[in-house]
């Protein structure tokens, strides 16, 4: 595809990682494989040190976790893996867990010379992908590279999920990520590409999948099943072959189920981590009952779609994902400071976005919102687990104004980006949303969406980063990307809720790629764990297909989607980033509903395409994230027809939304997030 | 000759380490680390190891005068001096870094106190015997390039 070879040059080139000049690289793998290593002892930290370069690998090296947080957030797609010790005086290592989990996505390994039990078992349930006793033996760390590709595979396997990418439809993007891969990991390619092998082979899925059926998409209702079905089993209890059974959704398979349990267990683990932070905004979410109450029944995942669709999603699905959260939880009182909120945001929200310090307030708000509304693959039942994430999440929500910081760099940077353009995109998203609120229920969504659109229009530049958020709000990064502002996030607003917004930074001009990554990253809050995962795994090649096709397909099934697409779509449409922000949305829907809602925001998001490509970036890697979006940094407007690779989502989502024209733009991030699955 | 006679007094210094188990094959390890492009590394390790335990060494004894003790703080410093001393291999000094933890993780001050000495002691005495044999490390790699 024109993509992938566009895409390859692209994403390589931009940015960042070594992987880029990957090409070469790949036949070195692990080599190159960049770390980033955190120690307050400099005696270990030189040793840690010398033993990476040995392994050669490329190292930086922190001795304060702050100055590693500002070292990643800086660069999200410049690192691959982060070693940190346990023991540090300016912050707890598993506190910086948190962050770099929530807010870049990478593989942490906790090292520290206490063994206990107690301790190794916290970096389990913060998320840790290791933990090393020191003093640590080089052989240890010749291995690391492993969680890395774990990771990467994981994203994709979502994404092949979510799409019958496997591969035929395939086919095209993999050769797109053949180039990437080559570029850069070659061992993330071979792990995607084994997997997929595996994949096809074993998942029956895979070959009815194929055909016409879109790659599994976690929308909201599907995964309101899979909740359902999840509580009703016990969480504990709750086994991949019952689940599938309870669920009775005819093409879902058992690893479909199972991959998605996964994720969703890890988004679990991580909300009770962040449910202090987040107390906040749980209870606020918990008050949007009422709106909630429509919501709730979307469940994260209608909420991701219309996401996904549109750009209301994004905001729309934080919110309800908040709101489911913070239903399930707190349902009773709070309702109304939602809705308010939600009222607040529709106004402020486009404004708030816009106006960067005021995003912070508004991300607050917003996140809170975006919480409520997005009951997001929190299902209600879950939700009383969840709420303690909800409010974890609204404190994160909150929290994001601190990270905030983050956010108004976002947010400024985001507006620097495309501000006009996105602005007024985010304007007309915003209506659009609005006006779309039957979707979500959106009138929850919507101010969140405006604000997220709005947001991410202007940040949609900025918001490759966004992508990066993990997870966390969906909705506002779905929609705009650029939002990256922690208002955006709060779709996202599980986790990261400050981060969000600093994904947005990147701005780097493609807005598609922004908003790909934003919806990735909104999308991908709310499963914060595992929906999103799933996007991400699905990552680009099936998702550009995939998602396109999904996409369109949800559109059905997902009202909301559908209004958030041809909001999107005729927001898109006016500003020539529509196409864009088709693709964004698109992306983000892709991403979203990879991430969040996987299943049907990809759809609905006609720009679908955008949508997968926003998802696969947002998917495939939080750097490759940004090396895609990097690569849409041609220009705003252009970005999104160009993208490459998405030719595949494109035709899909072309398929549904002619006008969405601007899917492409996505893809092309898509293609190359897809590809980007470096290292 | 000369070299000849200082490499094998360096040999048997470091073997007699070993032996008596005052370095552990993590030293081997950072050995290994040592190449063309750092032929100091180890020595320098050890310098800001040695560096860095004396300064944690007078906190705790600071800390262990101060009433009450601060018990947490002693424990934190004892935790990044485990660390260190297991990173370079310093075994016997890991050693009596455990043991005083676990004391103090009784609460028994007064054994905390005698087992700090010992720990102080045995600091010492790791200093005395590596010191030396880096700086004749450091003498025979210098004659050596003349």
């Amino acid at each position: 595809m024109n993509v992938s070879s566009v895409k390859g040059s692209m994403s390589i080139s931009s940015s960042t990682s070594t992987w880029k000049a990957g090409d070469t690289i790949s036949d070195q793998f692990p080599a190159g494989l960049r770390v980033l290593v955190v120690d307050d002892d400099p005696t270990c930290l030189m040793i840690l040190e010398k033993m990476l370069i040995a392994c050669l690998y490329k190292v930086t090296k922190c001795n304060r976790a702050e100055t590693a947080l500002s070292k990643l957030r800086e660069n999200k797609n410049g690192y691959d893996i982060v070693l940190s010790d346990v023991h540090m005086p300016d912050m707890d290592g598993f506190k910086l867990l948190e962050h770099i989990g929530l807010e870049m996505d990478l593989p942490v390994i906790m090292m520290s010379a206490d063994d206990g039990k107690q301790v190794v078992m916290k970096g389990v349930t913060h998320g840790a992908c290791d933990y090393l006793i020191k003093p640590v033996r080089i052989e240890a760390l010749k291995n690391i590279w492993q969680h890395v590709v774990r990771k990467r595979k994981n994203e994709w396997k979502e994404f092949e999920q979510s799409g019958s990418v496997e591969e035929g439809d395939r086919q095209p993007k993999q050769s797109d990520d053949a180039d990437y891969s080559s570029s850069a990991n070659e061992g993330n390619w071979k792990g995607s590409k084994k997997r997929k092998d595996e994949e096809e082979e074993t998942d029956e899925r895979d070959d009815t999948s194929t055909l016409k059926k879109p790659r599994v998409v976690w929308s909201v209702e599907l995964h309101q099943q899979f909740v359902a079905a999840v509580n009703q089993l016990g969480i504990d209890k709750a086994v991949p072959k019952k689940i599938l059974e309870l669920m009775n959704v005819p093409g879902l398979t058992r690893e479909n189920v199972a991959s998605h349990l996964q994720k969703y267990r890890l988004y679990l683990r991580r909300l009770s981590g962040v449910s202090q932070h987040q107390s906040n905004l749980s209870t606020i979410i918990s008050a949007q009952d009422p709106t909630f109450g429509s919501l709730s029944s979307l469940s994260g995942l209608d909420l991701q779609t219309l996401a996904a669709t549109g750009q209301l999603p994004a905001q729309s699905l934080a919110r309800l994902q908040a709101a489911g959260l913070g239903r399930a939880t707190a349902k009773s009182g709070i309702p109304i400071t939602l809705v308010d909120q939600r009222n607040i945001f529709s106004f402020e929200n486009p404004k708030l976005r816009f106006g960067e310090g005021q995003q912070q307030h508004m991300t607050n708000k917003q996140q809170v919102n975006l919480l409520h509304g997005i009951p997001t693959t929190m299902e209600p039942k879950q939700l009383v687990s969840l709420r303690h994430a909800a409010q974890s999440i609204g404190n994160m929500n909150m929290q994001v104004p601190p990270h905030g910081a983050q956010n108004s760099q976002n947010n400024p940077l985001l507006m620097q980006m495309g501000q006009q353009q996105q602005q007024s995109r985010g304007q007309i998203l915003v209506d659009s949303t609005i006006n779309h609120a039957p979707r979500l229920s959106s009138s929850m969504g919507q101010p969140i969406l405006s604000n997220g659109i709005a947001t991410n229009v202007s940040s949609r530049n900025g918001i490759p980063e966004n992508i990066r958020a993990p997870g966390y709000s969906q909705t506002p990064s779905m929609l705009n990307f650029p939002v990256n502002h922690a208002s955006e996030l709060p779709g996202n607003s599980f986790a990261l809720g400050s981060t969000p917004g600093v994904s947005i930074l990147t701005s780097k001009g493609a807005f598609q790629e922004d908003v790909n990554s934003e919806i990735k990253g909104s999308g991908g809050l709310m499963p914060s764990y595992d929906v999103f995962n799933d996007l991400n795994q699905h990552k680009p090649q099936s998702w550009e297909l995939q998602n396109v096709g999904m996409a369109f397909d949800t559109s059905q099934h997902s009202n909301s989607l559908q209004g958030n697409l041809d909001l999107t779509q005729s927001a898109l449409g006016q500003q020539g980033f529509s196409s864009g922000q088709m693709n964004g949305h698109n992306r983000s829907a892709a991403v979203a509903n990879k991430a969040m809602f996987s299943t049907g925001d990809v759809k609905e998001l006609g720009s679908a395409q955008n949508v997968n490509q926003h998802l696969n970036n947002l998917l495939v890697d939080n750097t490759i994230r940004v090396k895609s979006e990097r690569v849409c940094d041609t220009s705003p407007a252009n970005i999104f027809p160009d993208h490459f690779g998405q030719d595949d989502l494109m035709s899909a989502l072309l398929k549904q939304q002619e006008s969405v024209a601007s899917s492409e733009n996505e893809f092309d991030f898509d293609g190359y997030s897809m590809n980007n699955i470096p290292v | 000759m000369e070299s000849k006679h200082v490499h094998e007094q360096i040999a048997a210094m470091r073997q007699s380490f070993f032996n008596e188990e005052v370095l552990n094959k993590n030293f081997s390890q950072l050995e290994q680390l040592e190449g063309k492009d750092n032929p100091n590394f180890v020595e320098e390790v050890f310098t800001m190891y040695l560096r860095d335990s004396i300064a944690f060494l007078e906190t705790i004894e600071e800390a262990m005068k101060t009433i009450p003790i601060d018990s947490i703080k002693v424990d934190s410093i004892l935790h990044q001096l485990k660390g260190s001393s297991a990173s370079v291999g310093a075994n016997k000094v890991l050693k009596e870094v455990n043991k005083t933890r676990q004391v103090l993780g009784k609460g028994n001050l007064e054994r905390t106190k005698a087992s700090i000495l010992e720990l102080r002691k045995e600091y010492d005495s790791f200093k005395a015997k590596l010191e030396p044999y880096f700086q004749l490390k450091q003498a025979n790699s210098m004659a050596q390039e003349k």
